[in-house]
């Protein structure tokens, strides 16, 4: 990065450029690792005692005949366009075992990111302003146990108080299509809440110490000697240089949740893309595996690629070039 | 670092209460077979007993003693954390401070790779992987350490660039002494501190990590004790939790037990943490 100030626009194109380029090293890398397999996906899939004649007819139907560097384009331009080949297990195309999956998972965390992200800017906020008080010391307490709790335990616990003892929501989160949303909400809502626990607690402490570097600044200082209230500084003159940080963690944290979800998926039995990719891994069905994770993968980056440019666009200093 | 006798003594309650909880860990662990009443894999009595001596936490599905297995859970799952853990400092930290002491290509070589790797997300790459080698302790003992490694990487060449400013390595370098010697002897000692924290914290990563791919019935295979694979084996018991009697009440309980094994040592290991890099930065209430 240049030191210099350099106009927006430029930095923009920049980051897309890299987050682009990260991309397609990302998809080389998920298709390449699976070609340096060794042995025969065919002989794996069929067994040592296949036919020459079934393998030629395996190949044929996956297109494995072609050099890996034909594949791998191949790959990669029906993925744009949606298309990801045939499953090894059942032979269906994967982009229909798939649709539904992705729609599920990303329904599901963006759900958990609807409560997390107010919830936990808000409480952050509130730490900043009363810092010391009892709802700051809290929250650095209950921040460092959450942290260091694995998602089921968190989900286990849930499903015990919220499903077994007060019967409130189900345990198992089957969602179907044909449900309504007040359904889903609520059938939905222990995966949801684990992932919003998970999550919050953290942005809530990067929101507090974004706020927090601030207040040692002498303009925070200056407006705190002019008599200003105390939310209002933190509204007014804090916030807009803490939006950078913030906003890259809430980013960071979303990307978490892609992933995070795997895990949440599994524990609710909530069919998810997380829940497809734990079983195709187990069944090492690898074309699944690799269209789920390159779909994971481009999330994580487009999420990430989000957060830099939200932080570039909100940067005062970048704004108002002197 | 102050790591001595008179700074643990006036360390905080919650160090304090880190420290001992992750000793009574380690001796559950070295001394498994001496503590553990039962073997690891014994068919002990019958299906899902209750609370009752002589199984004190019941037995499970196959009527193993579920207090056993933990202990035992505590050797496997805790091993295979800190081996992987070690193998990533090893890579990690070599690899970081000889780019950072080299620099040119090899710095950025190292780093653009470092980069790729962290733009895909752990779990899904750890999958990734595990597709392909199958799963075996060794396999996830090197994927993780290489996932981790570049996290590791990262730090400690940020902190060996700020070392390399200084004058001593200037007046080594003009010495003419080798890449080997400015990396252990020059470099190494005064970066120690900050990549001995972090080993915590990356600890407490990889153990959750691990804990999670077993979880998922990836990680370490049965009949192997490990707590993710236990909480996995008896999860769905929990639907059945009812606390009318002993007995269902602590039938349903069965996941919590490997599950609260596991979150009390990352938070005993995070309190730790927590004092020792507020003691090393300096800073006081």
């Amino acid at each position: 990065m240049p030191t210099k100030l350099s106009p927006i626009p430029l930095l923009v194109l920049r980051r897309l450029g890299i987050g682009l380029l990260t991309l397609l090293i990302v998809s080389a890398v998920i298709f390449w690792a699976v070609e340096l397999l060794p042995g025969d996906i065919a002989t794996e899939v069929l067994g040592q005692s296949a036919s020459p004649e079934t393998i030629a007819a395996f190949k044929e139907q996956f297109g494995l005949t072609d050099p890996p560097m034909t594949r791998y384009l191949a790959w990669l331009g029906n993925a744009v366009q949606g298309d990801f080949g045939l499953s090894l297990a059942n032979r269906r195309p994967i982009a229909d075992l798939i649709s539904d999956r992705a729609f599920n998972t990303f329904f599901l965390a963006g759900y958990a990111a609807a409560i997390a992200v107010p919830l936990s800017v808000g409480l952050g906020l509130l730490a900043a302003l009363y810092r010391g008080g009892l709802l700051d010391r809290w929250i650095s307490g209950t921040t460092l146990t959450v942290i260091s709790f694995p998602e089921f335990f968190v989900a286990y616990i849930l499903i015990l108080l919220f499903s077994v003892q007060l019967g409130w929501f189900p345990s198992l989160a089957n969602v179907t299509p044909d449900m309504t949303l007040a359904d889903r909400l609520h059938t939905a809502f222990l995966p949801a809440l684990t992932m919003v626990l998970i999550v919050a607690a953290h942005m809530m402490r990067m929101t507090r110490a974004a706020i927090v570097n601030l207040l040692a600044l002498p303009y925070i200082e200056m407006a705190e000697l002019k008599g200003m209230k105390a939310w209002r500084v933190i509204a007014i003159h804090a916030l807009p240089n803490a939006v950078a940080p913030i906003v890259t963690v809430i980013a960071l944290n979303l990307a978490y949740l892609i992933v995070g979800v795997v895990l949440v998926e599994v524990v609710f039995v909530y069919p998810g893309l997380g829940q497809l990719l734990v079983d195709s891994v187990a069944k090492r069905d690898m074309p699944v595996v690799q269209a789920a994770c390159l779909i994971f993968a481009a999330t994580y980056i487009l999420l990430n690629l989000v957060a830099d440019l939200i932080g570039i666009a909100s940067n005062p200093r970048l704004l108002h070039p002197r | 670092m102050a790591l001595s006798l008179s700074a643990m003594r006036s360390a905080p309650f919650s160090a304090k209460l880190g420290m001992s909880l992750i000793l009574l860990y380690a001796v559950l662990a070295i001394f498994a077979p001496l503590i553990a009443p039962y073997a690891e894999q014994e068919v002990v009595g019958p299906t899902y007993q209750p609370w009752v001596a002589p199984y004190y936490l019941g037995t499970d599905a196959l009527g193993r003693d579920v207090l056993s297995r933990l202990i035992y859970g505590a050797r496997n799952t805790v091993g295979i954390a800190l081996m992987a853990t070690g193998l990533a400092f090893l890579i990690g930290s070599t690899l970081g401070l000889v780019a950072a002491t080299m620099g040119g290509w090899v710095d950025t070589a190292l780093s653009r790779l470092v980069d790729v790797l962290m733009a895909i997300p752990s779990l899904i790459f750890a999958l990734l992987i595990l597709t392909i080698t199958g799963t075996s302790v060794v396999a996830l003992i090197l994927v993780i350490a290489v996932l981790d490694s570049t996290r590791v990487f990262r730090l400690s060449r940020a902190v060996a660039q700020g070392i390399l400013t200084l004058d001593y390595i200037e007046v080594a370098r003009m010495r003419g002494e080798g890449l080997g010697w400015i990396v252990r002897r020059e470099i190494l000692p005064n970066a120690a501190a900050p990549l001995i924290a972090e080993f915590g914290l990356r600890f407490c990563f990889v153990f959750l990590f691990i804990a999670a791919l077993s979880f998922l019935g990836l990680g370490l295979q049965p009949p192997t004790a490990d707590w993710g694979s236990m909480v996995r084996e008896s999860a769905r018991l929990i639907s059945f939790a009812n606390f009318s009697s002993w007995q269902t009440a602590t039938f349903g309980l069965a996941p919590l037990l490997p599950a609260a094994a596991i979150a009390i040592l990352t938070v005993s290991v995070n309190l730790v943490v927590d004092w020792v890099l507020h003691l090393s930065s300096g800073l006081k209430d």
